[in-house]
């Protein structure tokens, strides 16, 4: 049995070396000028040769999207308890919520260039409002569906809300909330690479936009793979963190 | 005076926006003598979960009186445990600390526990240990089979040694033979700790074995329309399920309840 593959830790391996394969091969083979879709290794040879640049922006990116993240954490947590703690504070706000959320933030990022300028604040407030809600909703829903008998048990004792809160309703949410932090991190770096290529001087989006006018396409292909390296190592974190923290929601694998 | 009194209760529930809302319960009368075991049956939306949420002070009667030891119900009355058919344990806590619960709410335990953990998690310990749980207070509740969690949230109604255990349903979704086991966890805990009890439930057999006394309630509006007493000596066997006595009761209470359903 020790030499067997383990097939489900290699799938994600393999497919991605399959749709690179595939990818290199349909457009030799078709013969697709490399403007319209570059094939990987010319993708790969544009990267070698702006390395430096791409780092740069890369981290620019990437520090940003953090940034905006870390703001969305705290204030999607705070405001999440803030909703979730009574019925009223949520049927008053979450309509607005829902509007708020429903607004393209593309529209939101000249509005934001024009109090701040052009620069990294907009980059970083643009992936905190898009990634917030998801984290808001999550931690309200969580403690919105404390099971009434646990609260009758309680409040039958003579426990205040702030009780039911620390002991029951925010231990509950935290497995909404760490789920949340997966659907948000990728949220805020659509948020942060659209900032910057509306109006910025750094980072992945910038340099998209500019490789762009001079017409190294296979560069732009290099960005948007430097872009999906960062969010898929960003993602894991999240799914890491979330296991780390909440292993008792997950049972099955928990247990063993 | 009953250490549990009802007189003459109404309870009107105001649904959102509705002039009217539903009367849970009108004309309600019930007394309970302190140390008694009790059971209410009646067909499903009698009111039984109404007069659980009353006794214990998490609602307030529309009209008429309820006392609880001695004293009229003001607020969420502390000497009251509960249980109900849903275990309902928090899944990150040990099944020990779920136990220990209540005692992280009521005075004087609440400012005491902290520094006095080991002595506390004995205490929960012990008491799993009467209900056949012994040594399993370290594992999460669902690691521990539906009946296992039954007997730990019994544990955590009793921890605090409550004056007055309400019981709504608490064996309701368990297989016939782990109920009949817990009727008997019921009862030992009953004739050793002697607290008062009122048990919810729609099993006469269960009522029947374990109570003094059976309140059978009507269809909503709930009211009680009798009252039957079990003369059976206590501790019961659970042979005596089995016995034409046993039988003629039950038979007896399925009669006021197809009345009141009717």
């Amino acid at each position: 049995m020790a030499a067997r593959i383990d097939w489900v830790k290699a799938a994600p391996w393999l497919c991605t070396i399959g749709l690179f394969l595939i990818w290199e091969a349909a457009v030799r083979l078709l013969g697709v000028p490399y403007y319209i879709l570059p094939a990987p290794t010319a993708v790969a040879y544009a990267a070698g040769e702006f390395a430096g640049g791409l780092w740069r922006n890369s981290l620019q990116t990437l520090w940003t999207t953090a940034a905006g993240f870390g703001l969305a954490i705290v204030f999607g947590l705070g405001l999440g308890l803030f909703i979730g703690w009574d019925r009223r504070i949520y049927a008053g706000l979450y309509p607005l919520m829902i509007g708020f959320n429903s607004i393209p933030k593309v529209a939101v990022v000249p509005i934001l260039v024009l109090w701040f300028g052009t620069g990294w604040l907009p980059a970083v407030l643009t992936a905190f409002l898009i990634s917030f809600f998801p984290i808001v909703v999550n931690v309200a829903t969580g403690l919105a569906t404390i099971e009434p008998e646990m609260e009758d048990v309680l409040r039958a004792l003579g426990a205040k809300k702030f009780d039911i809160m620390t002991k029951v309703g925010i231990p509950r949410s935290l497995p909404f909330f760490f789920g949340s932090l997966k659907v948000a991190i990728t949220l805020a770096f659509i948020g942060s690479v659209l900032s910057e290529t509306v109006a910025a001087n750094a980072g992945l989006g910038h340099m998209m936009l500019t490789a762009q006018a001079n017409f190294e396409v296979p560069l732009v292909f290099a960005c948007l793979i430097a872009l999906a390296v960062e969010g898929i190592g960003m993602y894991a974190l999240m799914a890491w963190l979330e296991k780390r923290m909440t292993g008792w929601a997950q049972r099955s694998g928990f247990n063993r | 005076m009953g250490f549990v009194e009802i007189e003459d209760v109404s309870l009107r529930y105001r649904a959102q926006g509705a002039e009217e809302g539903t009367l849970a319960v009108e004309g309600l009368n019930l007394s309970v003598e302190e140390g008694a075991f009790v059971a209410v049956v009646g067909p499903s939306g009698c009111g039984k979960s109404s007069l659980m949420r009353l006794a214990t002070g998490l609602h307030f009667p529309t009209t008429g009186r309820v006392s609880v030891a001695g004293a009229p119900v003001k607020g969420p009355v502390s000497v009251a445990g509960m249980a109900f058919q849903n275990p309902v344990m928090l899944p990150w806590r040990l099944t020990r600390d779920n136990v220990l619960l209540p005692l992280e709410v009521v005075q004087p335990h609440r400012s005491r526990l902290r520094r006095n953990r080991a002595e506390y998690r004995a205490r929960a310990e012990a008491l799993l240990a009467t209900v056949g749980l012994a040594g399993q207070g370290g594992k999460y509740p669902w690691q521990l089979s539906g009946g296992m969690q039954q007997r730990a949230s019994l544990c955590r109604a009793l921890i605090h040694e409550p004056r007055l255990v309400m019981l709504d349903e608490p064996f309701g979704a368990l297989d016939a033979f782990t109920r009949e086991e817990l009727w008997c966890v019921m009862r030992d805990l009953h004739a050793e700790k002697r607290f008062t009890a009122i048990l919810v439930t729609h099993d006469l057999r269960e009522a029947v074995f374990l109570a003094d006394r059976i309140f059978v309630m009507s269809a909503r509006p709930g009211r009680v329309i009798a009252v039957r007493d079990v003369p059976m000596p206590r501790p019961r066997d659970i042979s005596v399920t089995y016995t034409p006595e046993f039988s003629e009761i039950v038979h007896e209470l399925r009669g006021h309840i197809a009345e009141a359903r009717a």
